[in-house]
């Protein structure tokens, strides 16, 4: 298993590469000038110049992009002009804030949809089909910006019950050393329960609507997969057998039906991400999408450099555990690098 | 890991998942404190604690304000609307007890109790090399201060421990205004050289990330892009102490969110929102809603006048009344601004800037003009705009669009990113615009230096250049500098009036400064830099 570990990783390394080299390129070819744009509204042409040699922009391409894969091989990003921060302590910073919302996000989703997508497979046509149907339909076709500004309105404006959409803690509570960078783990580390509601209450809204958006790709292929596996033939041995129907359906139909699903979950872990810059901004939430979004308004190369880099990075780390828990999960999938 | 054992832990982290009841534990401490803290929330956020940083942006001013002296400051005067507001012309001394205009210099006698917030004494040794900070750094505040003739660092020179002095290169009636504005901010010189290095002389990473001065207020915590913290100096002797304890400063991207922050009584101040929600509270008078002119800043329409067919008089005039100034000022300000057209016929021009020109919408007129310059069956142009400012220049330029479509000039809408807009202003190739600018100094002829000289500088965004009102706008410096007031007010009267007739740029309104806040928050200040003083402000 170690070996085929060490293999994937080495067959990510092109591609990391391949980014490393499109990003470069892509920010460069971006229309913005930094050095203008951070000289200021009242800059003379000389000042801009200036800024231009601070920011070793007047150097050819080719001297830019070796000095900064130099940098990265010292693990340096950069730093970022929009926020004056080194990219890469900003990146450690930022992506539990975004991590600790996605994953909240999926695990609500989760819970509703698999249940939702068994229920809806096991009867169809019957009501909680079409349930299913129309929770699905409207969750996928809600922009999430927009569910998230309606979920603020009514829960936070119009009812008071959540508090105040203004980032990840309530304004008067300081945040938890940090241990994992999770909140909702490090104050309960820190045995700090105070802070924990105000973090959990603060998650509450923003995962909602991750949860929300998410619901439909992962409901309609627990059903079609539970479908598809319903209608095989080890099912109908399996009951004619006479065992339970609980029994054919989760411990034999469900497993069967569950790699499709995870392979889905990779795919909308992914999106998430994507999805989050706009809930992000909605909620004032601190993370790497609204992160990176400043800093392609301001043509600040470093951090959407160092951004896309950390979600590449991601991405192969994520297909590589969907791989091991293929097997874990279906014994009949050989791992092969 | 076996197949079984993770389906087994699988289920085993499921069953643990059901919380524990959480105990419903808040302080006391938390109300208390409320009541001593300011809760600001805005859409941007510093991205440097210096004002001397490189590319430091507009909220990083409000921070070097809040917490760095400066040796004068400016008094205040009652403004429109009763509102406390910034008297141009008096100064009061703030890091200096006294001080002394002279013929060619001025002197600073020193406070001798002030101190930096590490308890360092602040001295003359202080001034001297903040000052030459400020003129050597390069970029925007080297920039600042060469508009009030401060460019060498020998114009600063310590007399003893506690007086310093500061001699004119000229006479210039914008050096001392110009000592009082952000820029020449007293830094803790002994502590920012302990953090230089050869590769930065003047300490600015150092002072980047944490305040070095003696101001009213410290950053005890800033998280670029998400909130600023600052307590107050306990310390501080420069005026009288601060009401408010600790200023808490979150960034909110979302303006409907900022609102209703607002209206749910959770923040205390905002400001950048759309004109419309500052409107609509305004009505609804569940907050206090400060709505004050820019000073000295115009919203115009600029025409490059040296390319056809703007280089014709004619066709700029037929521009000027084809505006449809009205139906911007109510559809896209919602009234929040001040009208700079229409005034009456015979009313004389003033000496004062900005002040509202003659022309009106008046599409008959503005076709004949157009026959007039041979163009009656029109042309075909582009009309940007900066997209930082898209709330209100998107409206205005479909407005724009929808009139100039009336005398034959049909014009597509070009959105620049903002990260864009300055580098296509530099290029001055833009042949008709949108813009604002607003000069901290308010002098007319500080604004035509900058807008209309034929040195062209990167506001002459018209590229408009007119030997005879570069001798007037010379002249008008050349008098304010010897105190010849007849001259300069001639002058003044005599660039305005150009500027009208010649008409490279349309000026639409003044804008103002909007700022909502809750109705136990008071004193408010305006300022020529348009930012938060929270010296002043209070709670209660």
């Amino acid at each position: 298993m170690l070996t085929m570990i060490g293999k994937r990783l080495m067959f990510a390394i092109p591609s990391l590469i391949g980014v490393v080299i499109v990003t470069f390129l892509l920010t460069r070819a971006l229309p913005g000038d930094p050095a203008a744009y951070f000289a200021g509204p009242a800059a003379t042409k000389e000042a801009v110049e200036q800024i231009r040699k601070k920011l070793g922009l007047d150097k050819p391409l080719i001297e830019q992009f070796f000095r900064y894969t130099n940098d990265l091989a010292h693990g340096d990003f950069g730093n970022s002009l929009t926020t004056g921060q080194p990219v890469a302590a900003e990146i450690r910073n930022r992506l539990p804030a975004s991590a600790e919302l996605t994953l909240l996000g999926l695990i609500v989703s989760i819970v509703i949809a698999i249940p939702l997508g068994v229920l809806a497979a096991t009867r169809p046509g019957s009501w909680i089909d079409h349930l299913c149907r129309i929770t699905t339909t409207a969750g996928v076709s809600l922009p999430v910006f927009f569910t998230g500004l309606v979920l603020v309105y009514f829960f936070y404006f119009r009812l008071g019950w959540s508090p105040a959409p203004l980032g990840r803690l309530d304004v008067f509570y300081s945040a938890p050393p940090t241990v994992t960078g999770f909140y909702l783990i490090d104050t309960l580390i820190a045995r700090d329960f105070e802070a924990f509601r105000s973090a959990l209450s603060q998650l509450i809204l923003p995962a909602t609507t991750l949860a929300i958006f998410s619901l439909a790709p992962i409901a309609r292929m627990t059903r079609a997969s539970m479908l598809a596996v319903l209608s095989s033939e080890f099912v109908r041995t399996a009951r004619a057998s006479g065992l339970s129907p609980t029994t054919v359906i989760v411990t034999y139909a469900f497993r069967n039906a569950m790699l499709p699903v995870i392979t889905t979950l990779s795919m909308v872990f992914s999106f998430l991400l994507g999805a989050n810059v706009l809930v992000e901004k909605v909620f004032a939430w601190p993370g790497i999408g609204s992160y990176a979004v400043e800093a392609l308004i301001s043509s600040d190369f470093a951090p959407v450099q160092g951004f896309v880099l950390t979600m590449a990075v991601m991405y192969v780390l994520l297909n590589l555990v969907i791989d091991i828990l293929y097997g874990v999960i279906d014994p009949r999938v050989r791992l092969e690098g | 890991m076996k197949r079984r054992d993770f389906l087994k832990s699988v289920s085993g982290l499921a069953a643990g998942a059901t919380l524990p009841v959480i105990p419903s534990v808040v302080s006391s401490a938390y109300a208390d404190a409320r009541s001593e803290t300011l809760l600001i929330v805005s859409e941007g956020g510093p991205n440097n604690l210096d004002i001397h940083g490189v590319g430091t942006n507009v909220p990083g001013y409000e921070v070097s304000w809040n917490c760095y002296d400066r040796l004068i400051s400016h008094e205040m005067k009652t403004g429109p609307g009763g509102v406390p507001y910034y008297d141009r012309d008096k100064f009061k001394g703030e890091l200096a007890e006294e001080f002394k205009i002279d013929d060619m210099s001025v002197t600073f006698k020193l406070r001798k109790n002030a101190k930096f917030h590490d308890g360092t004494p602040v001295t003359a040794k202080d001034v001297k090399w903040s000052l030459d900070r400020a003129v050597s750094v390069g970029g925007f505040p080297t920039f600042q201060m060469s508009a009030g003739s401060l460019t060498k660092p020998e114009q600063f020179v310590v007399i003893d421990d506690h007086t310093v002095r500061v001699d004119f290169l000229k006479k210039d009636r914008l050096t001392v205004p110009d000592l009082a504005v952000i820029v020449p901010c007293i830094v803790n010189s002994e502590l920012v050289k302990k953090n230089a290095n050869e590769k930065d002389p003047w300490g600015l990473e150092f002072t980047k990330q944490q305040t070095a001065g003696s101001g009213a207020y410290k950053v005890t915590k800033w998280t670029a892009g998400t909130e600023v913290i600052m307590e107050r100096n306990e310390d501080w002797v420069c005026g009288p102490l601060p009401k408010i304890k600790r200023v808490i400063w979150r960034m909110v991207p979302q303006a409907g969110n900022r609102r209703a922050l607002l209206e749910r009584g959770d923040a205390d101040i905002s400001y950048e929102l759309p004109n419309k929600d500052f409107q609509e509270m305004k009505a609804s008078g569940k907050l206090n809603v400060v709505s004050l002119p820019f000073s000295n800043g115009i919203q115009y329409i600029g025409m490059n006048v040296t390319k056809p067919p703007f280089d014709n008089p004619r066709v700029r005039q037929a521009v000027a009344y084809a505006l449809p100034y009205q139906k911007i000022m109510d559809a896209v300000m919602f009234g929040l601004a001040n009208p700079m057209f229409g005034a009456a016929k015979d009313k004389p021009t003033e000496v004062a800037w900005p002040q509202p020109h003659k022309y009106n919408t008046d599409i008959e007129k503005a076709k004949a003009l157009m026959a007039e310059a041979g163009l009656a069956s029109g042309f075909e142009t582009t009309i940007s705009f900066d997209l930082n400012f898209a709330g209100v220049n998107e409206p205005l330029c479909v407005l724009v669009q929808e009139s100039l479509a009336q005398i034959g000039i049909r014009t597509t809408i070009n959105k620049v990113p903002g990260a864009n807009w300055r580098t296509e202003l530099n290029k001055k190739e833009m042949p008709l615009f949108t813009n604002v600018f607003s000069g901290w100094l308010d002098y007319p002829e500080y604004f035509f230096y900058w807008c209309y000289h034929g040195n062209n500088s990167v506001f002459n965004t018209m590229s408009y250049k007119s030997a005879e009102m570069d001798k007037l706008i010379d002249g008008a410096r050349t008098a304010a500098a010897t105190g010849d007031m007849t001259t300069y007010d001639t002058d003044v009267k005599g660039f305005v009036d150009l500027a009208y007739a010649d008409i490279p740029r349309i000026p639409l309104y003044q804008p103002f400064v909007n700022v909502a806040m809750q109705k136990n928050i008071s004193g408010y200040q305006y300022w020529f830099h348009r930012r938060l003083d929270y010296r002043a402000l209070a709670k209660g």
